[in-house]
């Protein structure tokens, strides 16, 4: 088995062939056995991880802080002995949200880098290029940053992947559910990015309130003109507007209504209202004629993550800690939060797989274990056999200055015609130092 | 004379041929002919002669591909299509003097074309697929080329780039059949089984699909490649450079302007389609994302950086997108920068690099080299030409 830790292009061969006879036979869990180079990636003193974000380009402000959370969380981890004794070392590449470079980093990460699993890569177009790539070469493809349901929905189609965040159509029918219950009389107005995120949100919206819905306007990501939808919203008299949007276009939305007089009641998905990031893209958008976010003051938004407004949740505490003590420059932000709770869940699913993990036995402790851990993340994960779906709760907040208040707890569901129940778990408290402790499942 | 450039001719044909544009596009006129001088152990036949190349160049690709790992395979599978598209592209500038913003575009007509044929339940073979490919981006370059004939400079940079930003529009506006702006994810196909006995016979190596996929692309370069060498070294080439370089006096000598340019343009757009095809069984997934101005401008700038008009020029220019990019961010990454910063170095030093290249070496690499020894051998000519004059009078 040491051979397979030479990095040599027959050695492929073999370790495809070792990752068969999953968990190698040793006894794991307590750490009585010896490390092993088990499989690709894994070496006795290493398991190398790897990402692909958009470090420049568009959509780089804000989503390039994710993989420096990640890096900042299991550079802590290793100091405190990593996992099993071996450090995770985390390689991140640009692909300036082009699936073309998306490709052309993921085949540099997999054959070049030979990491053991992907984690976190971002992006739904992004990250459809190398879906196919990823199971075929049988590379664990866990905690996808994007709620589109293609990584969760069919595990039998995706073995290997997985997501993580709500998927955007359990998303959209607890906004239904909410405006439903508590605007009734709105006129509700959406603005859906044309892919796969708009689509799942307005499906998700319209189970509770598709008789509500006045107007539903599309924009394409890369054309900066929404002035045409925002005044098409305002024509059909939408006095409620859900925004399916990344952030700049919640910046963008606002600006254009600004200019048209248009003050409808905003409501912006999770992904599209980080109050600190909006704030500044307002700032460049309007060449500094609107300095902050004081805008998207009184919005809603949804939450499945503690916020770094939330300074006594004590997730955010040991992450603050984290930051200062292995981050790099800057202030902890929302988008660092995420990292460090995706890096989290990773290391929960490295301790599950054992102490010789396979890809194999990695994949299996997600979808045995994977149910049943707590976190930073609000709700439960919905990981089985059957479903590779992320967590499926949220909150509902409203936007002040650059924090929110919750004005509706958890609630929880799944996609398609599954009911909307109360979440009734307690909030999970952060383990010593912030770092998991998960039995092995796999032998 | 077979050349208006021909090297032989600069010493004897006076000036005007001197000051023709020739320095911007010197990659491009090479000698039609074996060179004069004969020294060459190279048959006579231009066919012949691109044969015997094409056999060397076959060889050395699979001597490469067995040579390098899986990753540099994918990364040479990258470098075939934009290889590709930048050698049609360099024909047209290059040799036809049209200039286009829209190869992305055209790029695009050829891999939603393979999507759309490999989505089917039972697909047609490869080599259908791709030709189909090309013959989609050949009606659209016949489209844009007859109103591109009519056009000149920035006129026709404007007439295309319209297709570059239109074209990729046309999927998002037809979201059902094309996927929108996701786009429609590839199933690449798989490699025969006789591409596992040839690669076992050759070196051993596995043959994975990414092996088969830069295969593939180096096929498909190859064959391109050589029809776009025979087809600048012959009659047609000859024509393109007249009009390029001489409208008038190309339109005395009987020759139709506007048809030449059509033809011009619809060949290097059936090289685009070909790339497209490519591309989409390489990246797997053609999206129009992945077909944005960028991609035409990146497609200008690797044949300009090579030298307009010359293959191997679009080859060099193609090989410095594909790995100059991935070597900056490591070498940022061994100076100790993080990898963020890293991977923003990576378009500031390929600006830098352009910046040199249009400072240092205007006409390109191959070009300038070609420059520099075409001058040397006119210096030669003439001094030769000197001491024949003198001695003839003495």
């Amino acid at each position: 088995m040491t051979a397979i830790a030479a990095a040599t292009v027959a050695s492929t061969v073999a370790a495809c062939g070792g990752s068969d006879d999953s968990g190698g036979g040793t006894s794991s869990g307590g750490g009585g056995g010896e490390n092993e180079a088990s499989d690709i990636g894994v070496t006795e003193d290493t398991i190398t991880l790897g990402a692909h974000y958009p470090l420049t380009g568009v959509a780089a402000p804000g989503y390039s802080e994710i993989p420096t959370g990640v890096q900042a969380y299991f550079d802590c981890l290793n100091q405190e002995g990593g996992v099993y004794g071996r450090d995770i070392e985390f390689i991140f590449r640009d692909d300036a949200y082009n699936p073309t470079q998306t490709s052309q980093v993921t085949n540099e990460l997999v054959l070049e880098d030979e990491i053991f699993a992907m984690m976190s890569g971002l992006g739904t177009p992004t990250h459809s290029a190398v879906v196919d790539f990823l199971n075929d070469e049988g590379v664990p493809d866990l905690f996808v940053s994007s709620g589109s349901l293609l990584w969760g929905e069919d595990p039998e189609q995706y073995p290997m992947s997985f997501g993580w965040q709500t998927d955007y159509e359990s998303e959209g029918k607890i906004i239904g559910e909410y405006i439903a219950e508590n605007f009734p009389d709105a006129q509700v107005g959406l603005f859906l990015q044309d892919d796969d995120f708009g689509e799942d949100g307005e499906a998700g919206i319209r189970q509770y309130i598709d008789d509500q819905i006045v107007a539903a306007e599309r924009y394409t990501p890369g054309n900066t003109n929404v002035g045409p939808q925002i005044a098409a919203l305002q024509a059909a008299g939408a006095d409620f507007v859900v925004g399916f949007n990344v952030p700049s276009y919640t910046a963008l939305s606002q600006l254009t209504a600004l200019q048209l007089g248009y003050d409808p009641q905003w409501f912006y998905s999770n992904v599209g209202s980080d109050p600190t990031l909006v704030g500044g893209l307002l700032n460049r958008f309007s060449e500094g004629q609107v300095s902050d976010a004081a805008l998207l003051d009184g919005a809603l938004t949804t939450g499945y993550l503690p916020t770094v407004d939330m300074t006594d949740n004590p997730w955010i505490t040991e992450f603050q800690r984290i930051w200062d003590e292995c981050g790099g420059e800057g202030d902890l932000t929302n988008y660092r939060v995420y990292g460090m709770a995706q890096a989290y869940t990773m290391t929960q699913a490295l301790q599950a797989a054992g102490q010789n993990p396979t890809r194999e036995g990695l994949v299996e402790a997600v979808e045995t274990a994977g149910g049943e851990w707590e976190g930073p993340v609000f709700a439960p994960f919905r990981y089985s056999e059957d479903s590779h779906m992320g967590t499926g709760g949220m909150t509902i907040e409203r936007i002040v200055g650059n924090g929110s208040e919750e004005v509706q707890p958890v609630r929880i569901t799944d996609i398609g015609d599954a009911p909307i129940e109360e979440y009734d778990g307690e909030a999970a408290t952060p383990p010593a130092n912030a770092i998991p402790d998960e039995e092995s499942v796999v032998d | 004379m077979s050349d208006l450039q021909s090297p032989a001719s600069t010493g004897t044909a006076g000036k005007a041929s001197d000051d023709a544009p020739v320095k911007a596009t010197a990659g491009g006129d090479a000698p039609s002919a074996p060179a004069t001088t004969g020294r060459s152990f190279l048959p006579q036949s231009t066919l012949l002669r691109h044969l015997l190349v094409l056999v060397v160049c076959a060889v050395l690709a699979v001597a490469i591909l067995e040579l390098t790992s899986p990753f540099q395979n994918s990364q040479l599978a990258t470098l075939t299509y934009y290889a590709i598209a930048a050698g049609g592209l360099t024909v047209l500038t290059g040799m036809n003097g049209q200039i286009s913003l829209g190869h992305g575009a055209l790029m695009a007509a050829g891999a939603y074309t393979t999507a759309l044929l490999l989505d089917a339940e039972e697909p047609l073979p490869l080599p259908v697929i791709l030709l189909a490919a090309i013959v989609v981006a050949t009606a659209i370059g016949a489209l844009v080329g007859v109103a591109a004939a009519r056009l000149h400079g920035p006129y026709l940079a404007g007439a295309t780039l319209a297709l570059a930003v239109g074209l990729p529009g046309l999927a998002i506006y037809f979201h059902d059949i094309f996927g929108g702006e996701q786009g429609m994810r590839v199933r690449a196909p798989q490699a025969p089984e006789w591409f596992d006995g040839f690669i076992s016979a050759v070196s051993g190596n596995n043959a994975s699909s990414t092996k088969w996929l830069a295969y593939v692309g180096a096929i498909c370069l190859l064959i391109t490649y050589f029809f776009l060498a025979n087809l600048v070294r012959s009659r047609i080439g000859r024509t393109w450079r007249a009009v390029r370089d001489q409208e008038v006096a190309a339109e005395l000598a009987g020759i139709n302007l506007g048809a030449w340019r059509v033809l011009a343009f619809v060949v290097s757009a059936a090289a685009a389609g070909l790339a497209g095809g490519v591309l989409a069984i390489v990246v797997r997934l053609a999206a129009p994302s992945g077909f944005t101005i960028v991609l035409s401008l990146a497609l200008l700038t690797a044949i300009v950086i090579g030298g307009l008009g010359s293959l191997t020029g679009a080859l060099l220019g193609s090989a410095l997108l594909v790995f100059l990019p991935p070597f900056v961010t490591n070498l940022g990454g061994d100076f100790g920068l993080s990898q963020t910063e890293a991977a923003q170095l990576a378009p500031f030093v390929y600006g830098v690099v352009l910046i040199v290249v249009m400072i240092f070496v205007p006409a390109g690499f191959v070009g300038t080299i070609r420059l520099r020894w075409m001058t040397r051998k006119a210096k030669r000519a003439m001094a030769q030409a000197g001491a024949d004059g003198a001695s003839s009078r003495g």
